[in-house]
């Protein structure tokens, strides 16, 4: 069998074909990015078109209205804070301590790995899902009502997977070196976990937990099941209080037919998407900072 | 001597209070396996008492879904299909576009070309799900109404696939880039060597390579748009009629739990329990993927 045999056997194909096909697929490849980025610039177009117009100081401060020149997201921008603030404050210390026990105390490698397992597991679960476990446990068995409590803690066990993950990894990276250094000059283990570990993982723990809560604030599917939709016109002013967050808001305008709802839903849109752009940057601006001071 | 005595006693309370600090983070590490236990048991409780009414073989094999009208029946078939229907549509471009971008970031990108486009595809990821069906419903299907397809109905499950696929685009992406890039360069140079060309190279061998990765990336990515609830509920509608016509109005598993939600059925009604015994069923197929998914990453994705 010669040599140009063997070619054709393993890489066979007409010559002038595989030069054309080598040169146009890099282009064609590129082409099916474009695309993705093509349908990114076309979504945000489209709801800038829409929804510039209602945009003012008082769609932020006032209630959500049959009149839709006077409609606002002020109820439904404070449930937001509300429900992802409190689900931030249960989710990210119970995140942060599992991630503490399985990087620096867990010593048994099949209760590690099951926990692991299971974090992948839990983050798999179907977002809406969260939404019916909180309606049948919260919302009747603990008779919570369907309040700003319920539904934070529903969110709560929807990014602690999220936390924890993020929280290990930032951990993890934190030089040996430098936790031996502490024990060299006699630290406790809870001392080095306070005084080295903990400030020098923060950059990461706090960009993965403000990550997982601008995830929070764009969820909707398990606040519909456990808010129910309600048309609420005051925000909520304790974690017992009946809620709608933005995306509850947004859904609520986007399925009523006439244009001016629209409007505002594109609005609406605008809105949040600011806010999450506004959450990243600050992650971004966050963990430039703080690892530069842990360098020094 | 005394020194002594002191700074035992401080031993002894830095070793209990580390085992206490130890056994209180232990507490935290296993809420997260109670709370997928207490997820499932919650959906099996609720779904028994559907159960009681409702015989599971008619609820899996049935055909007709009336659950919102006076004449009850709870065939699952109808919002099966339809989320089949969408999610199919959704893997189907994320499939194509996902594997295309990944091939082109491992195999062409140069790095700065790469630190550009893997950002702005992660963006994808992160835009509130609302947004995707505001988008599917004024943009994709006007488009599609005034291009290819002018019978297509307001809510239609093309748009809503469609629009779940853009969204879907990182995580494919992601995966099979991971896969594509553990191939090892051995392999690349060995075809190399003995004259492939570059095309050759990525789809006779790094591809085949990485096959079991990129499945597992489809995999993972059609688990995401089964589960998946604001898109379909906006964009693809509430008509549990059985039908593969993509331009017609479906439901989905989730957008029937999303439509009682909103109807607020009263609790311990048969339509209140309904909406349990959905989620569970979604919950099994969603879980049965994703563990799929997983183990083939964890067994054949990584080592190639």
């Amino acid at each position: 069998m010669g040599n140009q045999d063997l070619r054709r056997g393993l890489f066979g194909g007409s010559k002038t074909l595989l030069v054309f096909a080598d040169r146009s697929v890099s282009f064609i490849l590129l082409l099916g990015i474009s695309l993705g980025i093509l349908f990114l610039s076309l979504l945000l177009i489209t709801v800038f078109i829409d929804g510039w117009a209602r945009l003012s100081p008082s769609f932020l401060t006032n209630p959500p209205s049959a009149t839709p020149s006077k409609a606002g997201i002020y109820p439904a921008l404070l449930g937001s804070i509300w429900v992802v603030g409190l689900a931030a404050i249960i989710a990210v210390p119970i995140g942060v301590a599992a991630a503490l026990y399985l990087t620096e105390f867990s010593k048994n490698e099949r209760l590690r790995n099951l926990i692991y397992f299971n974090l992948t597991n839990l983050a798999g679960v179907p977002s809406v899902v969260y939404g019916l476990v909180g309606l049948s446990l919260l919302v009747y068995t603990l008779g919570l009502g369907r309040s700003v409590i319920a539904g934070a803690t529903a969110l709560a066990f929807l990014i602690l997977p999220v936390i924890v993950v993020a929280s290990v990894e930032a951990i993890k990276a934190v030089p040996e070196l430098h936790k031996l250094g502490a024990y060299a000059l006699g630290a406790t283990k809870l001392q080095v976990i306070a005084k080295i570990i903990l400030p020098e993982a923060l950059p990461g723990i706090l960009t993965g937990s403000i990550l997982s809560i601008s995830r929070a604030i764009g969820e909707a599917a398990p606040l519909l099941v456990i808010s129910g939709l309600l048309f609420i016109r005051d925000a909520p002013r304790g974690i017992f209080d009946e809620f709608t967050v933005m995306p509850l808001q947004i859904f609520n305008w986007i399925s009523r037919p006439q244009p001016e709802m629209r409007e505002l839903s594109a609005a609406g849109i605008i809105v949040l998407l600011a806010l999450l752009l506004m959450m990243n940057a600050a992650a971004i601006v966050l963990r430039n900072k703080l690892q530069k001071r842990v360098i020094e | 001597m005394e020194m002594d005595g002191s700074r035992e006693d401080s031993f002894i309370t830095t070793r209990l209070s580390e085992k206490l600090v130890g056994l209180g983070l232990l507490g935290t590490a296993l809420l997260t396996i109670a709370a997928l236990i207490v997820i499932m048991a919650t959906l099996i409780v609720e779904s028994a008492s559907f159960f009681r009414e409702v015989s599971p073989l008619e609820f899996i094999f049935g055909t007709e879904w009336t659950a919102l009208f006076a004449d009850k029946k709870f065939g699952a078939v109808p919002l099966l299909v339809g989320t089949l229907l969408t999610s199919g549509v959704a893997i189907g471009l994320s499939a194509t576009v996902g594997l295309g971008s990944a091939i082109y970031l491992s195999e062409y990108a140069s790095p700065r070309v790469r630190a550009v486009i893997k950002p702005v595809l992660e963006i994808l990821a992160g835009i509130p799900t609302v947004v995707y069906g505001y988008f599917a419903i004024y943009t994709i299907t006007p488009l599609l109404k005034s291009s290819l397809f002018p019978d297509i109905s307001f809510y239609n499950a093309l748009a809503a696939g469609l629009a779940m696929g853009v969204m879907i685009i990182p995580t494919v992406a992601s995966l099979s880039e991971d896969a594509l890039y553990a191939v090892p360069e051995t392999l690349r140079h060995a075809a190399y060597s003995l004259g492939a060309r570059k095309i050759q190279v990525i789809f006779k061998v790094v591809v085949p390579a990485a096959l079991s990765g990129i499945i597992a990336s489809f995999i993972l990515g059609l688990a995401r748009a089964v589960g998946e609830t604001m898109i379909v509920a906006i964009a693809a509608g509430f008509r549990p009629i059985l039908t593969l016509n993509p331009l017609e109005a479906v439901q989905t598993m989730t957008a029937y739990i999303a439509q009682v939600s909103t109807g607020d059925a009263p609790h311990g009604t048969i339509e209140y329990q309904s909406i349990f015994a959905v989620g569970l069923y979604l919950f099994f197929m969603v879980m049965l993927l994703n563990l799929v998914g997983n183990l083939v990453v964890r067994k054949w994705g990584i080592k190639t």
